[in-house]
């Protein structure tokens, strides 16, 4: 079972305490933007196989919304940082870097 | 290749079962093809298939990291059914669902398929409301569905507990023409049938990068080398995103878990798959007397092939109450695919920024029941070029449109 800790409370949370909210720092588009913009930030996503930076929801604790680093190869959480900032903390990427040299990084 | 017949099985018998012939032929990569389709899979040999069948097409390669069918053709729960709401999808899966009836003739080789009818439960008025609305759109649609009372319910699945205490059944959306059919076997066929049209099926062969000039797709890079094409095909569900990326270009869509799992076989107690999306759970019972229970997928993107165990709970729950007889079974094996969801639930087929280079994804959980429909449409857009009037709505184009076709709420959760 997946088990994050939320960055808030500070519980160690199951998987069933919380709910998934998909890719974390999209790029958000308002009225007066293109078509393309908007089908950018609607629907694409990376989906990358390997690290992904996504969004959650403490849902039976808390309720706070906060970010997590998850490996979708190996389900292997990287760490969670809270909701409020529009990138990943330059600690984590460098924590993950060093793990796994190979990887892109965050873009 | 030599047919299989019961005269076949008569003459084997006779010789100790020694002039049996290999299926397909496993060989080396050539340099050079028309058409490659990366992913031997269901939807990648159906599409060869009819490329070959329909379009005279046959200097194809079909290219495959793993074994043949060794994805999620091979981890699908194998039902067949073509009750959607929206037009386009019940146009394709009514084509799937029609040609899987006579593959087993087309292919030469016998898939199984068990019309055996499916029923969706309808466990709270929303959902009732719902299946009306559904037969009603299926029978201007031509597919043949039915909405039906509680008591026919109970007659055709008697050990059904129609009077639940959370959501008791209220009636269900019947097609009798809808089934199951043995999945490996679909793959296999379809093999076979391209392999004796001389395609080549390449397995234990990576593709590790797409070449293109001027925007225009000139061949792959593989484990096994580098092989050139004028046409790629990309057909490969879960890793759609990854081979996109390779390819330049973005996918409206994302990889998550979904489960299956079986008992332990038991005499016959049910013939029809029944299907409840309001408790997350579809049973039906294989020949062998297992029962095959689908469940939910998880909230995250995914790609380990193995799901989460509440879901398991969830899913053996919402079955036990709707079916008591099984409480005391013991559940054999669990296993997880990665199915790709797009937003709007619906598949992708068409063309891709990249040219000559097509795409199918986005099959989600409706992958195994559109194989024969998918391959079709497929077939016929990497043909000529353009979509055909099967995959034309189908485009990657209708996310920048806003040109949906919104299945995910018609269908619930499972598909």
């Amino acid at each position: 079972m997946l088990i994050l800790e939320c960055p808030y409370c500070g519980v160690m949370a199951d998987e069933t305490d919380l709910h998934g909210g998909g890719e974390a720092h999209l790029k958000r588009f308002g009225p007066g933007s293109s078509d393309d913009e908007f089908e950018t930030y609607l629907f694409h996503r990376k989906n990358p196989k390997g690290v992904h930076f996504e969004r959650w929801r403490h849902v039976s604790g808390c309720g706070k919304w906060f970010h997590a680093a998850r490996n979708t190869m190996t389900l292997e959480v990287y760490g969670t940082y809270p909701a409020q900032t529009t990138e990943p903390p330059k600690e984590l990427v460098a924590k993950i870097k060093k793990k796994h040299p190979e990887w892109g990084g965050y873009e | 290749m030599r047919r299989y017949s019961a005269f076949a099985i008569a003459r084997e018998a006779a010789r100790y079962h020694t002039g049996w012939e290999r299926a397909w032929r496993s060989p080396k990569p050539k340099k050079k093809y028309d058409v490659v389709i990366v992913g031997a899979g269901g939807h990648g040999l159906a599409t060869a298939f009819y490329l070959g069948k329909n379009f005279g097409i046959t200097n194809v390669a079909i290219i495959e990291k793993g074994w043949l069918g060794g994805g999620n053709t091979g981890r699908n729960t194998t039902i067949i059914r073509s009750n959607y709401l929206q037009d386009p999808s019940a146009a394709i899966y009514e084509k799937a669902r029609s040609l899987y009836e006579t593959m087993s003739q087309d292919l030469n080789y016998n898939v199984m398929f068990s019309p055996r009818g499916v029923m969706m439960l309808a466990q709270t008025e929303h959902e009732v409301r719902g299946y009306e609305r559904t037969a009603h759109a299926n029978a201007l649609q031509g597919v043949k569905t039915e909405f039906i009372s509680p008591q026919r319910v109970k007659e055709l699945v008697p050990i059904m507990n129609i009077n639940g205490p959370r959501y008791p059944v209220l009636g269900a959306l019947w097609q009798e023409r809808a089934g199951t059919a043995r999945h490996d076997a679909v793959a296999w066929g379809y093999a076979r049938a391209c392999s004796d049209m001389g395609m080549d099926i390449i397995q234990k062969c990576e593709v590790t990068g797409v070449r293109s000039e001027n925007s225009v797709v000139t061949g792959v890079d593989t484990t096994l080398g580098q092989i050139d094409c004028d046409k790629l095909a990309m057909v490969v569900a879960g890793n759609a995103g990854h081979l996109a990326e390779m390819a330049g270009f973005r996918l409206p869509m994302e990889s998550v878990a979904l489960q299956a799992l079986v008992s332990e076989p038991i005499k016959p107690c049910i013939d029809v798959v029944v299907m409840a999306n309001t408790v997350h759970g579809y049973m039906s019972q294989s020949d062998k007397g297992e029962l095959v229970i689908g469940g939910g997928t998880d909230g995250f993107n995914n790609y380990t092939q193995r799901g989460s165990f509440h879901h398991v709970e969830e899913t053996v729950r919402a079955l036990v109450e709707t079916f008591p007889i099984i409480s005391r079974l013991k559940m054999l094996r669990q296993w997880g695919g990665i199915v790709d969801v797009t937003g709007d639930r619906s598949p992708i087929i068409g063309k891709t920024p990249l040219g000559n280079c097509f795409i199918n994804c986005g099959w989600g959980t409706g992958g195994f029941k559109s194989i024969p429909g998918s391959g079709w449409a497929m077939a016929e857009t990497v043909a000529k070029g353009e979509p055909g009037p099967l995959a034309g709505e189908f485009g990657l184009n209708r996310f920048t449109e806003g040109r949906f076709i919104d299945e995910s709420v018609a269908a619930g959760v499972a598909h």
